[in-house]
């Protein structure tokens, strides 16, 4: 393909080369993570352990696992609520991620923010945001403030496709291109905006073109399979590094839950679901092709799944143990002291 | 020992819930994500997933019998190398118990000592301001005590006879506070529409381009969501904006990053996350401009917190505000007035001349009564004093300068001397700063008052655009020499 990404927007054809059975392996690990993470969250959150919202990733982990193996430790990362996979993903603990969703003095945010609202100062990660395409100006501030201080470092800012038709999408687009801002906006469409699908909101629903107006290099991966997302994402984000401005990645992938856990999912079928399931799921995608590679087996694979399980056991144990906000926490930290 | 499975909730409001159908059978393969059976709740039918692997050992409730409570155990899953015969072993194996634990609200019995394994990055030092506002529970840090108003004057220094000053206009005021600060800090940038190559639509911004450059001076296109949300971004990663807005009303295009990014967040990310932004520009009415371009924001914003809001009067106050909120790690509401752009006052030639956020000024002194106001109004409740002077009625007069957090002390103490109030503001009535003010003065002085707190306010009404229809809804000093006239009673 001879086609330069910056000056075409264009539908990735190209197959994956072969990658790293290390890198493979890694990636498989933080799926699992996530995916098991979420799971033991459903179910802390149906023993009323967790309350209020809660938006689980499952079905899309290979999303932010691909993209995130090609970030330096100066990127930044912003997205919506959808975020526990995104936390994981930035290297936050996953027994502080626990500890917030139940609300508990030992989460990332004192549990002050809740499953919407965390954040990381030093793993550069930015929210965990509650209001639909909030991120999209944030993202592009965070971006800003890199260039501003001539770091290399780039912001990946995620947004669903429920977001792509907030105006402050395009606002920040905008700026992004005008100002070649470092800004990876990655559109995680997983086909339904809550209950509404995107045909039924979206005029134009290739969404990797959404930046062609300014000029932004548009590309959409399939993102239910982790060596693609790695492998299309990365000349993009090199060239985002490189000065070149802002691009925007279509990510194409699912959810297998509802919205949030109180959703029934009528909007779409069963078949739709379980087909996603059984012929695209992004770990046993990645499974298959780490027993193909020869360099593991089901044993050592059995061996992960036990370790995952163990850390998100523990995590699931300190979020129920750690104590609740002192309640001498309820006025603190809504001003600095200046 | 197996697996118990429990009723799970599904949504913040279920208690009890139906098994509709089971999609296993004892003996069946489980892994996590098989779904396990359907729920009726009270508003949907939902499915219910393992998070385990193992083979399906027992079903304890079958389908289609009365609702259960939530967490009461519904199968057991034996795992892997488990055979039946655990099935015995475990508690709840005997039969369904419909009827029991019904406990609605299942509340985690929380150990009182956490392991302290997972840390949250180390927040920075945080206060809870002095802020009385709307806080008023004992217990709250927020609660000002008898004791703040039992001082002689909390006011010690009068308007400060500045060692060296030189006239200036309050737009050069700002001007001056921003090129300051800009040279102290080059996190310090200035985002907005016209700021740099226009010099500011309102001249503000006069020369900052050339002595800073397009890096730090920057102009926007027209675009205040998407320039206030990149500049709270900006702010979250350390950097200090100034975003100016062509003028306050255009900020309600841009009040959700505000509010719901930078004044929240401090406090959602557990005192991690500080945004330090300046939002300035000109608010309330100018001059024939009509309803959208006229309204004042002061209550908006002072309802709200997290955030700091400041209106100052005078250029001196103007320029030591200016510098005091660029140099606050707080997002910070800057309300100017264009109609006092142009005014004179003494400027102090210090460069580190900082007024404090939070303190009034007493800008004249009067035994009969007290009036507050900022802003542009400070300036008309001056006048209104000397003319009540002239028939022997002594006004007080509060700049109040900061509107959040508000100098309560500095309000009661006076009207504990006048035992009469009157506030005044040109932005409405309803839920108005006057509104706050005089609740807090019954609340904190109710004792001392001679008369009932009066108002004097903008109309209630979209501002007109007609001469005479504009004058007539914004105060005047007759409308303030009538209500204090009616307060002292005379």
């Amino acid at each position: 393909m001879s086609v330069s990404p910056r000056k075409s927007t264009r539908r990735s054809t190209a197959k994956p080369a072969d990658v790293s059975t290390e890198s493979l392996l890694s990636q498989y690990r933080m799926m699992l993570l996530i995916r098991r993470f979420e799971e033991k969250a459903g179910q802390l959150y149906g023993m009323g352990l967790i309350g209020g919202f809660c938006h689980l990733y499952i079905g899309q982990e290979a999303v932010v696992t691909g993209l995130q193996s090609l970030a330096q430790d100066n990127d930044c990362i912003v997205t919506s609520y959808r975020d526990h996979g995104h936390m994981l993903a930035a290297g936050m603990d996953p027994k502080g991620v626990m500890a917030e969703l139940t609300g508990r003095s030992g989460g990332y945010s004192r549990g002050k923010g809740g499953s919407m609202h965390m954040f990381s100062r030093e793993k550069n990660f930015f929210g965990g945001h509650g209001i639909v395409g909030a991120q999209v100006p944030i993202g592009t501030g965070l971006a800003f403030a890199q260039r501003y201080r001539g770091e290399d470092g780039v912001t990946y800012c995620y947004l669903g496709d429920g977001a792509v038709n907030q105006g402050q999408v395009y606002e920040s687009f905008n700026m992004a291109a005008l100002w070649k801002l470092p800004v990876v906006y990655v559109i995680e469409n997983n086909k339904y905006g809550m209950g509404t699908s995107v045909e039924r909101s979206s005029a134009s629903v290739e969404l990797y073109k959404r930046g062609q107006a300014y000029g932004i290099p548009g590309m959409q991966i399939d993102g239910m399979d982790v060596v693609h997302v790695q492998q299309q994402a990365a000349p993009m984000v090199a060239d985002v590094r490189a000065g070149k401005g802002p691009c925007v990645l279509e990510l194409q992938t699912y959810r297998y839950r509802g919205h949030s856990m109180s959703d029934p999912a009528k909007y779409r079928s069963k078949e739709e679901v379980s087909r996603m399931r059984q012929e695209h799921d992004p770990i046993d995608n990645a499974k298959v092709l780490l027993l193909k590679s020869g360099a593991v087996d089901e044993a050592a694979l059995k061996e992960i799944d036990k370790e995952i399980k163990a850390i998100v056991g523990e995590a699931a144990d300190f979020a129920q143990a750690s104590a609740e906000p002192d309640a001498t926490e309820l006025f603190t930290d809504v001003l600095l002291e200046a | 020992m197996p697996i118990s499975v429990l009723l799970p909730a599904l949504s913040p409001t279920m208690t009890e819930g139906k098994i509709a159908r089971w999609l296993v059978k004892e003996g069946d393969e489980v892994a996590s994500g098989t779904v396990l059976a359907e729920i009726e709740t009270d508003k949907a039918t939902m499915e219910v997933e393992s998070v385990d692997d193992g083979t399906m050992g027992k079903i304890l409730v079958e389908a289609g019998g009365d609702p259960i409570p939530v967490n009461t155990p519904i199968a057991l899953i034996l795992a892997e190398g488990e055979d039946a015969s655990a099935l015995d072993a475990a508690p709840k194996a005997e039969a369904p118990k419909a009827e029991a634990k019904p406990e609605p609200e299942p509340k985690p019995e929380a150990k009182p000592e956490p392991k302290a394994e997972a840390k949250p990055a180390p927040r920075a030092e945080s206060v809870s301001a002095n802020v009385p506002v709307g806080a008023l529970d004992s217990n709250s840090p927020l609660h000002i005590t008898e004791s703040a108003f039992s001082t002689d004057d909390p006011v010690t220094e009068p308007e400060p006879a500045f060692a060296k000053s030189a006239p200036m206009t309050v737009r050069e005021a700002l001007r001056d506070a921003m090129a300051e600060e800009m040279r102290r800090d080059k996190d310090v940038f200035l985002m907005g529409e016209e700021v740099a190559q226009y010099n500011g639509a309102y001249k503000v911004s006069q020369g900052l381009l050339d002595e800073f450059g397009a890096q730090r001076v920057i102009d926007t296109p027209i675009t205040e969501m998407g320039f206030t949300g990149l500049g709270v971004g900006a702010a979250m990663s350390g950097l200090k904006p100034i975003i100016e807005f062509m003028t306050f009303n255009f900020s309600m295009q841009a009040i959700d990053h505000i509010i719901n990014s930078a004044a929240k967040t401090l406090y959602m990310s557990g005192g991690q996350l500080g945004t330090p932004i300046v939002f300035r520009g000109p608010n309330g009415a100018a001059s024939r401009v009509g309803a959208q371009h006229s309204q004042c924001y002061a209550s908006w914003y002072a309802h709200c917190p997290g955030l700091k809001v400041i209106a100052p009067y005078s250029a001196s106050d103007a320029k030591g505000l200016l510098k005091a909120a660029i140099r606050d790690p707080n997002p910070v509401i800057f309300l100017e007035n264009e109609l006092i752009y142009g005014q004179s006052f003494e400027v102090p030639e210090d460069e580190d001349y900082v007024v404090p956020i939070g303190k009034a000024a007493i800008k004249r002194r009067g035994a009969h009564v007290t009036l507050t106001a900022f802003s542009r109004m400070v300036g008309v409740a001056l006048h209104a004093a000397e003319e009540l002077a002239k028939e022997g009625i002594e006004a007080e007069v509060i700049d109040l300068r900061t509107i959040r957090p508000l100098d309560l002390p500095t309000i009661v103490h006076s009207v504990k001397k006048t035992n009469r109030l009157v506030s005044i503001e040109e932005g409405w009535p309803y839920a108005g700063i006057g509104s706050e003010i005089v609740s807090l003065v019954c609340e904190y002085a109710f004792d001392w008052l001679d008369a009932p707190p009066l108002r004097v306010t903008g109309k209630d009404i979209p501002l007109p655009y007609a001469v005479n229809l504009e004058k007539m809804s914004l105060p005047e000093v007759a409308d303030i020499v009538a209500a204090a006239k009616a307060v002292v009673a005379r």
